[in-house]
Order: structure tokens, then sequence, then C-alpha cells
């Protein structure tokens, strides 16, 4: 169990009245609150995950709770990430969560982290709490997010989520496996769909942020079996949980300091050059208006091309590029004229453009996509 | 042996949609193979070009990582089974 000092903790009559249906609980009961009240959980991240989350460790009356993020509230935000309100769009996350957590519980302290999680002050922030919540969206936060918990022996509630489908666990809690005995190392960039591309149900990030809310709140008070050892799946259109083993895997590396963990997951430096020439949303305006010859191809999947579109594109989705025929598609489509091709924001055509220069097929990739032709040209295209 | 491999939505645009392939092998091994020699686009997602399943993608018999098996993927199947492919997902939100 851990330690948590409660002997300087007591309830006031109002927190006895708020949380009265855990003190008539045996298995929390007065003990237990002060458990929670002398708690100190860190979140990563106020997204998805972080969201219900925090909502519910806030009302469960967990004494401290810490939130890092370093990102503001975007509309597109507000169909999962429930902490926040449309009003709070354009704050920084962390300011619109703490707001909203204390007008649950006035009892919580909220500490504000308005940064990025980095290996340079990753160990500062996780030292001061006792279980530390995985609520990122990339592979070098998760793995920085594991190795700093490993470091300073940690908890880690982890969950993750993709469209329909999420992850559970709990890692490194009283000597059992962590992140990197359950995946050693990460998938390199580009060979999995990122969620922005993928897309995810609104509702499973609940579902998945209130399993680790659960496992938090059970690590803080002592109680039943957490998931540790255990993977949960869930998904959401079968409406299925399966459950795997998970060990400890010997060959596992030591964790001994934190890394470059980019460099790890091989994700480029920004300042390299790009490898595909590109275009500006400008320069295709003005060839389109002098009437000029060339083939605009959208490569976004047809589901993104019925919510909005740049005038005489052509959909060849870049999955049936990678399979091969979407690659003889675009030949056909060309006929000769110059290629241009687009996708939401750019990673995706350039990525097709790749694919494409290895068929011998030369074409510029149209830079910020169809969003940066919306700011531009056509107020109609939403920023989804 | 019957088998039913069960295929993650990251991967199913490889086996035409399908979210579950019923299959015969003798060992897990051998299932993976018959998967891959009907979904030939799953194997560089699936294994390294030495052969090796990738360190990001793990596979289960029933609930068990093969990679803990005594014997890995040549674990014979003695009965019904199933076996789960689950990669790496980092996903929580993305701005």
């Amino acid at each position: 169990m851990l330690n948590l000092d409660t002997s300087q903790v007591s309830l006031s009559r109002e927190e006895m009245e708020r949380f009265s249906r855990h003190l008539i609980l045996p298995e929390v009961g007065l003990e237990g609150q002060k458990r929670l009240k002398a708690g100190k959980v860190l979140c990563i991240g106020t997204g998805g995950l972080g969201s219900p989350l925090l909502l519910y460790l806030a009302a469960a009356g967990v004494g401290r709770i810490g939130i890092v993020d370093f990102d503001v509230v975007d509309t597109s935000n507000l169909q999962r990430q429930i902490i926040h309100s449309t009003s709070a769009v354009g704050k920084p996350k962390v300011e619109s969560a703490k707001q909203r957590i204390l007008e649950i519980n006035p009892y919580c302290q909220v500490d504000v982290y308005n940064t990025a999680l980095k290996a340079h002050n990753a160990l500062d922030l996780f030292r001061d709490y006792d279980v530390i919540v995985d609520g990122t969206d990339n592979f070098p936060t998760r793995y920085l997010v594991n190795d700093a918990c490993v470091i300073l022996g940690k908890p880690n509630v982890y969950g993750s989520i993709f469209r329909f489908e999420g992850q559970a666990t709990v890692f490194n809690y009283q000597g059992g496996p962590h992140y990197r005995d359950l995946y050693p190392e990460p998938p390199p960039p580009g060979l999995v769909p990122s969620c922005a591309e993928g897309g995810v149900l609104g509702i499973l990030p609940g579902i998945i942020g209130v399993i680790q809310a659960t496992e938090t709140v059970k690590i803080l008070l002592g109680i039943g079996t957490t998931l540790s050892g255990r993977l949960l799946l869930y998904d959401a259109l079968k409406m299925s949980f399966r459950e795997l083993k998970l060990r400890k895997n010997p060959a596992t590396p030591p964790v001994t300091e934190l890394i470059d963990y980019e460099q790890f997951c091989g994700i480029p430096a920004v300042t390299d050059t790009p490898a595909v020439e590109e275009i500006t949303v400008h320069d295709l305006k003005a060839r389109m208006d002098a009437g000029q010859d060339f083939v605009l191809v959208d490569v976004r999947n047809p589901n993104e091309y019925d919510l909005c579109r740049i005038p005489g594109s052509v959909l060849i989705p870049l999955p049936e590029i990678e399979q091969g025929p979407g690659v003889e598609k675009v030949r056909a489509a060309l006929n000769g004229s110059e290629l241009i091709v687009h996708c939401k924001s750019g990673m995706r055509s350039a990525k097709a453009l790749g694919i494409l220069a290895q068929a011998g097929i030369k074409g510029k990739n149209l830079k910020g996509g169809i969003l940066a032709w919306g700011d531009a040209y056509d107020p109609s295209v939403p920023k989804y | 042996m019957a088998v039913t491999v069960l295929i993650p939505t990251p991967l199913r645009p490889y086996t035409d949609n399908l979210e579950a392939v019923e299959l015969e092998g003798e060992t897990v091994a051998a299932v993976l193979q018959g998967l891959i020699g009907r979904y030939g686009d799953l194997k560089r997602h699936l294994f390294t070009e030495s052969g090796q399943i990738r360190n990001f993608v793990n596979i289960y018999l029933n609930d068990e990582d093969v990679r803990h098996l005594e014997r890995g993927q040549e674990t014979p199947i003695t009965g019904p089974a199933v076996i789960s492919i689950v990669p790496s997902i980092a996903g929580g939100n993305h701005a």
C-alpha cells in the first residue's frame, strides 16, 4: 500500500457531508477518505483521457491534483474533452481544467503546469506526487512518463485510445511490469495513423479515462486488485472488454536515466528540410486563376472529402496509394499534367508524394493542406 | 487446429477491414504465416525484415504474450485458440 501520511489530515463537517457516500462504504470509510485527501496525483494531459479522470478525482476528494498541459482549448476538443466548456475556447487547458475542478471540489489543491512535459522537467514535476496518470497522445511523452516513473518508483496509470478501441493498465506498481515490458520500442513515425488522421469516438476516452480514475483511487485507498500485470482492451463497437497477461520482460534494459525521446521515437528535428517540393495556397490560387494546366489530388479519406474540398480536386485516398492501385489512378488522372497533392494539413500528402516518387511520378505538396486553403480563401472549410 | 486471429483497428485496412480471420495452423508461427500469405500487406507491419515480430506489436496466444511462452512462436496450438494482435497505440487526444 502507498505510504500516505494521514496524521495531519482532517475532514470538516461540510466535507463529511460531501463524501458521505464514501464514508459509509466500509472499504473507504473515514480513514480511506483521509487517504484520498492526503493523496497527490499528477495528470499528464487534460485532453480526452485527462478530462473525465480529473472530474472524478476531484469529485472523489483527492486532496492535491497537478495538471500538465501546454495546449489551449480548441473547438474541436469539445467533442470529448468534457472538462472544458465552449466558453473556455482559446484559454490554456490547465486554467480551464483548474476552474472546473475547483467548482466541483473547492477543497482540492490544484497545481497547474502550463508547459510541455520534457526530459528536463519531468523528474522535478513528478517527485512531489504519489501517482502519475498518463493521459498523453504521443509516443515520445508516453516513454518519458514511463521512464520518469520507473526512475522515481511511482505508479503510472496508463490509458490509450484509437478510434473505437482503448487500452488501460497500471505500470510500475509494486514491482509490476512497465511500459517498456509491454512495448520495448515505439512504431516508426508514419506506420500507425495518428488520432488526428484516424479520428476517435468522443465517448471512448471517457470510458478509458474513468477506468484510469478508478485505478488511481484504488491505489490511493489501497483496496481491490489493480490492473497491474493485466492489459485491459476495450472495443466500443463490440462493447467488449478483454484482458491479456502483462509480465516483466527479463530482456528489458534497466531504466537509469531520461533520454532524447523525440530521437528514440524516430521523429526528425523540425529544422530538417522537407524532402518534397512545396507550393503555397497562394501559388495554387494564382495557378487556378491563370487557368494553368495541373491536377490537384486530394489524398484524404472519402468522409473528409464529403466534409469539405478544394474546387476541382480529385479524391485518391492515401491508403489506395499505399496499396498500389492509387498510384496508377494518379498516373491516369495526370495524363501529362503537373501534379499538386494535398491533405488536411500536409503530412499525408507528403507521404503520398514519397510513394509516388518511387513510381516515377513527381509533384508538389500543398503546404498546410486544405486547412491553410480554408484560412486564406474559403471560410466554409471547417477546422476539423 | 482452427484459430481465430483478432485484427486490431489500425491493421484492418490490410485485411479487407475484417476484425477477425479464421485460419488453420499447428503453431502460432504457422498461423501467422497463413495470415500474411492471405494478406501480404500485413507482413511489414508484423515482422521485421529478418522475420522477428516487431517490438511495437504484441502477439498473444489466448491471453499470453508469445514472447513469454517457452517455445515462443513455435508454441503448438492444441485446441480452439484465439490469437490477438495488439499494436502499440498512443492516442489520448490530439490537438
